[in-house]
Order: C-alpha cells, then sequence, then structure tokens
C-alpha cells in the first residue's frame, strides 16, 4: 500500500476523533468486560475479538496527537508511530469481527460507546485502503447503478407490475404531494418482494397517502459501512432530493436496520443540513396506524411467535416498544428470547459483515448466540423486521439445522388484516 | 535525612508538588477531552441528550443481570476495591483530620478497627483482580505495562498504611514518612496512567447515554 494512502487513513483517523472518542479513550481500565458482551468473543473465545481491542489504531492516534504524554514520548522517539502494517493486522477485526451492533456500548462500566468508535475506525480504514472487498465492491455498485446489490429500476417495476397484479391494487410511483415517500432495501426488492404487497395492502386498508420514487428507491448505505462519509453522504443525498422534489412530509425507512441508521440518525450529519421531513421507521408507522384503531385485524396467529431485535432498530434506534405492540395485535402466543429488547444478541450478519465474503464462516459460527436464545423459548416461528438479519438467520437456521419458519413482521400484519 | 527531616520533608514540599502535580494534570485531561468538541447532531431529536447523560452517568454503576452472570468476578472483586479505596481514604480519622487542613471540611470516621479490617479486605481483593489479569486470557492480552503501574501505585498506599498504622517493622515515623511519600506518587501518576478514569468516567458516561439519548434510546 501507498505512503500516500496510508497518510489519508492516519489524518482520517485523526479528524474522527472528538470529544466523546477522548473522553471514552481516557477511561477505558481494561476490564475485558466487553469482551463478554461481543458475540464475536463469546462463540469463538478468541480474545482478539474483544471489542476495545479493536479500535487500537484510532486509540494509538489519539494518544500520539492529542494526550500530552503521547505527544511527549513521540517528540522524545519513545512510542512506535502506527504504521500500515498496523492497518493491514487490524483490517478483519475491524470489518469483519463487528456488526455495529452496540452490545458492547451497554456493558462497558465506564461507559465507552465502542460500537460509535469502530464505525469512526473504519473511516480511517476505508481511506488508507484497507477495507474488505465485498463492501467496496458493494459500495461501487450503490454509486454506479443505485443499489448495493446492482437493483435496477426495471427489476423494482416488475416486481411493483407483479405486485399489482397479485393484489388488484395500485401502488403509487412518483406521486407528488404525499405524506410518505416509502423507501426499501435491494433485499426486499430482490430476495423479499412480499414486502411491498404488504406495504401496499396495509396501506390500502388504513388508507394511507404514499408513494415509491423511481429516482431513490434504495435506503440502504454501504457508504456507512465501510466508512466512507463522502459516498454515504451521496446515497443520502438522493432520499433527500427525491422526497423535496415530491413534496412528501416524510419519508419511511425500510425494516433493513442499517438503512434505518443511514437515513434516520446520520443521514442529515452526512449531508450537513436538517431535513425538512420527518423519517420514520416503517414499524413506527404501523404502530401508529394501530394506536389510531386504523389497522383491522382478521385473524390472529396461533403459532409461538418470538422476535428478534434487529440491532439497529432497537438497541441503536429506539425502536423497541413498537414491533412488541405489533405482534401482540396479530398473535396470541408471543414470547421473548432471553435478553430480548435493548440487550438482545445481534444476529451476527449486520454492519457490512453480510456483504463481506471474507467473513462468511465467522458470521455463521456467532449464530450460536441466536440459536441459544432461540433454544430457551423453541418457538413455533421467529419473527424479525429487517431484511439483512432475515437473510443470515435463514442461513444460519438450516446451517444449525433448526426448523423454525422466518416471517417479516410487517408481512406478518398484512396476512392477518381483514380484506374490508 | 533523620527520620524526623523526612517525614518533614514528604509533609511538606513534596505534598505540595504532588497535590500540585495532580491538580493541574487533572485540569490538563480534561481540556484535553473537551477542547476536542463535538459537531451538532443535525437529525430530529427523539429524546433529550441530558437526560440520557445524566441517566447513565449513576445507571452504568449497576450491571444488567446478564452482564453479572458473565463478568461476576470482575464486577464483584472491583466493587469490593472500589468501596474499600472510598472507606480507607475518606473514613479514616486521621485523613479527615488531612482533609479538614487542606480544604477546611470534615466528617465523621469510621472506628480505627474497621477501617483496619478493611484495609487487609481490599489488599485481598487487589490481589485477586491482579491474578485474574495475569491469568484471564483477556485481560492478559488488553494489560500493558501502564495497567501494572498503576495497579502498584494503588495498592503500595494500602500496604505501607496498613504496616504504619500496625507498627510492624520501621519505626513510626519512617512508616508514616513511607505511607505518605507512596501516596504522593499515586497522586502524580494519577492523572497520567487510567486512574484517570476516576474522573474521566464522568463524561465517558454522559456522552454515551447523550448519544443514546439523542435518540430515545435506553443505554
Ligand atoms: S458493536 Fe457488537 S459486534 Fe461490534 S464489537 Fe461491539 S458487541 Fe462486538
Ligand atoms: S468494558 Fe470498557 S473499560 Fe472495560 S475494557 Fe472494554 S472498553 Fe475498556
Amino acid at each position: 500500500m501507498s505512503g500516500a494512502a496510508f497518510a489519508r487513513g492516519y489524518n482520517a483517523l485523526k479528524e474522527q476523533i472528538d470529544a466523546p472518542i477522548a473522553a471514552f479513550l481516557s477511561s477505558c481500565v481494561h476490564c475485558g468486560m466487553c469482551a463478554e458482551a461481543c458475540l464475536f468473543f463469546t462463540e469463538t473465545g478468541d480474545p482478539q475479538y474483544t471489542p476495545i481491542r479493536k479500535v487500537e489504531p484510532l486509540r494509538r492516534v489519539w494518544e500520539q496527537e492529542y494526550t500530552f504524554w503521547g505527544k511527549l514520548s513521540k517528540a522524545l522517539g519513545l512510542s512506535k508511530p502506527l504504521t500500515d502494517q498496523d492497518l493491514t493486522d487490524w483490517e478483519t477485526l475491524v470489518y469483519d469481527s463487528c456488526t455495529l451492533c452496540g452490545r458492547c456500548s451497554m456493558v462497558c462500566p465506564v461507559g465507552n460507546d465502542i460500537a460509535y468508535m469502530i464505525r469512526k475506525t473504519r473511516e480511517g480504514m476505508a481511506a488508507a485502503g484497507h477495507a474488505p472487498e465485498g463492501l467496496i465492491g458493494a459500495t461501487q455498485r450503490a454509486i454506479t447503478i443505485g443499489s448495493p446489490m446492482g437493483v435496477k429500476l426495471p427489476a423494482l417495476q416488475a416486481q411493483i407490475r407483479h405486485t399489482e397484479k397479485e393484489f388488484d391494487l395500485k401502488i403509487p410511483v412518483d406521486v407528488e404531494g404525499t405524506d410518505y415517500l416509502c423507501m426499501l432495501s435491494s433485499m426486499e426488492i430482490m430476495n423479499f418482494p412480499e414486502y411491498i404487497g404488504s406495504i401496499a395492502r396495509i396501506f390500502k386498508q388504513a388508507d394511507v397517502s404514499w408513494t415509491l420514487s423511481s429516482e431513490a428507491f434504495e435506503a440502504t448505505n454501504s457508504g456507512i459501512q465501510i466508512g466512507v462519509s463522502d459516498i454515504a453522504a451521496q446515497l443520502v443525498q438522493r432520499i433527500v432530493d427525491a422526497a423535496e422534489k415530491l413534496k412528501v412530509k416524510a419519508v419511511i425507512s425500510p425494516e433493513c436496520g442499517h438503512a434505518y441508521m443511514a437515513i434516520r440518525w446520520e443521514g442529515p450529519n452526512l449531508v450537513g443540513k436538517r431535513f425538512g421531513f420527518k423519517v420514520v421507521h416503517i414499524l413506527e408507522v404501523l404502530d401508529e396506524l394501530r394506536a389510531q384503531g386504523r389497522l383491522k385485524v382478521a385473524d390472529r396467529e396461533t403459532r409461538k411467535l418470538t422476535y428478534h431485535d434487529p440491532c439497529q432498530i432497537g438497541r441503536r434506534g429506539g425502536v423497541l416498544e413498537q414491533p412488541r405492540n405489533l405482534i401482540n395485535m396479530v398473535a396470541e402466543n408471543f414470547v421473548e428470547m432471553p435478553e430480548a429488547g435493548k440487550m438482545n444478541w445481534c444476529c451476527g450478519a449486520g454492519g457490512g459483515v453480510s456483504t463481506n465474503e471474507r467473513a462468511d464462516a465467522l458470521r455463521l459460527k456467532t449464530f450460536a448466540r441466536k440459536k441459544s436464545q432461540l433454544d430457551a423459548v423453541n418457538p413455533d416461528a421467529l419473527v424479525s423486521a429487517c431484511s439483512n438479519c432475515r437473510i443470515h438467520l435463514e442461513e444460519g437456521l438450516e446451517e444449525y439445522h433448526m426448523d423454525i419458519p422466518l416471517l417479516s413482521l410487517t408481512e406478518t400484519i398484512a396476512d392477518h388484516l381483514s380484506d374490508t | 535525612m533523620t527520620d524526623a527531616e523526612f517525614l518533614l520533608w514528604v509533609r511538606g514540599p513534596a505534598f505540595n508538588i504532588a497535590l500540585f502535580i495532580m491538580l493541574a494534570g487533572i485540569v490538563v485531561r480534561f481540556m484535553e477531552i473537551l477542547l476536542m468538541g463535538r459537531k451538532t447532531n443535525l437529525a430530529e431529536a427523539r429524546g433529550s441528550e441530558m437526560a440520557g447523560g445524566l441517566n447513565t452517568i449513576w445507571r452504568r454503576t449497576l450491571p444488567d443481570a446478564d452482564t453479572f452472570r458473565r463478568s461476576g468476578f470482575t464486577i464483584i472483586a472491583g466493587n469490593v476495591f472500589h468501596i474499600g479505596l472510598f472507606v480507607v481514604i475518606f473514613l479514616f480519622v486521621p485523613h479527615i483530620l488531612v482533609f479538614e487542613r487542606l480544604f477546611g471540611v470534615s466528617w465523621a470516621g469510621l472506628p480505627s478497627n474497621i477501617v483496619d479490617a478493611t484495609t487487609v479486605v481490599t489488599i485481598v481483593a487487589l490481589l485477586a483482580v491482579l491474578v485474574h489479569r495475569v491469568k484471564d486470557p483477556v485481560l492478559r492480552m488488553l494489560s500493558n505495562f501502564s495497567d501494572y503501574l498503576a495497579w502498584l501505585v494503588t495498592i503500595l498506599p494500602l500496604i505501607t498504611g496498613w504496616l504504619a498504622f500496625n507498627r510492624v517493622g520501621l519505626s513510626g515515623s519512617t512508616l508514616i514518612g513511607l505511607h505518605i511519600l507512596s501516596v504522593e506518587l499515586l497522586m502524580v501518576l494519577f492523572p497520567f496512567t487510567k486512574l484517570s478514569h476516576a474522573f474521566t468516567l464522568v463524561l465517558a458516561r454522559w456522552y454515551n447515554g447523550a448519544i443514546a439519548g439523542y435518540k430515545g434510546v435506553q443505554s
């Protein structure tokens, strides 16, 4: 790797450091408790996966650039400067063994938000040219084609036509002045097109004014997962432009948790201005409709259901009660897995891990954590609300020979609505 | 230097120097953090930063059930030596007299024999913590020279204090002198090692809670 790339990476790390990071790094007591909170450690027993260790490149830069002792020992030639080799050595720790799930950030006794720091470390890694192939590819496709999976408008249009025929309804596209602009994730278009039909059916029954946009339909943001803010900003800007052009009151994030994080919480900060519209998660919208009595349930699910909280929706996004209200509306037998809710264990595939083939084996290994949570309640079906979680959960269930059907929360609701 | 001269020196000039370095160090460390600043969050807030921050400052003291199950030893041993240090430093009557001389305020202390027993418990807890650090693979990997140094300067005043109180070995004034010297070593290193968490932790917890609180998330 060239020296110029390393210098870019070093500077990117330097720029990321703010008061919270300085406070976190000043406070770490090396107690090791974050290791026990991270599924990459608990399922492998390998100490290198200790969360705080993953930010070591960032810590070294902070120490040498922003602390009295660090600057002194650097000047005296006593400290070892960060090298490109260090970044190479850390690449797999920063990308393959962290889903940015934030569970470690809930446990650290001194209060370190470690996931926040790992996210920032990725900015330096990517700038220095140390991002994984899979994520680079996805990011390039997102920029050139418009979606990380390479899904183009005609594919979406085909799904729309198909859905309209199947349910005999109209799916609004590019309609100006509606209340909501509904965003999707490529996985929903390609792997779970039922999602579009479910939304359309629910919104039809509840009489919601909404539209899709032909110019911006993809809400996931691989720029964030890889750690390149300019690209992330460009992807967010597309959504902002579409929302402003269509003059909608709010943008609905798809089920996908990282998409929600990207547009709801990082979006305005990436593009550098406040949005003139609201951003809401689909589960927030559905729960509001429920509270207003606009969802009429025809029959209730009798199977024993449990719910997997996607990290970016629950623990990091604050949407915890809504899914529970909604499941209880359509199901008679809802049970919680141990540690469900804000302390739920990650599925193992978030934060770009699923896009990074190099991490495949590790990702499936960590599924053992989800298995033990599931074994504790033995459900008839597992409900979740993130297509990325869902693909990985399906793979995990198969790998571990577990015969548990997987349901999307939005689809489950649509399936239990009355037709009138 | 005679015993008396030594005692005079550690109590006088040495103590003043140590106190100055400690206080200046704390200011420097706080500035190093706060001057880094933080960008304004442009996303629409769903909750309060202040409420979240303040909540996490105290809430993080109590681990959740699962964390307790997984990290029981670290939590129990950690709490024992922290509470022990608090009792020994702030509730021992001769220490309270020192604080009174320095700051003009005083409070009620505990009987010496209780503080004496607490000292022994704290020393044992710190020894257990050290063994754990050396044996546990995660802790061994995380630990560097500074971790062991911080441990050493924490346990030294406990040991010298216990020896001085129980008059073991050397003359009384030499022991007191050594005890004060070991405290001064602790004071000097306090802001510049991980011991600084004693004050930076308030900021760390606040930021964590504030970031979460802004999003309306529980932390
Ligand atoms: S954010 Fe999640 S995956 Fe990443 S280090 Fe923390 S606990 Fe592990
Ligand atoms: S839990 Fe917090 S204090 Fe302990 S090692 Fe991890 S980051 Fe450091």
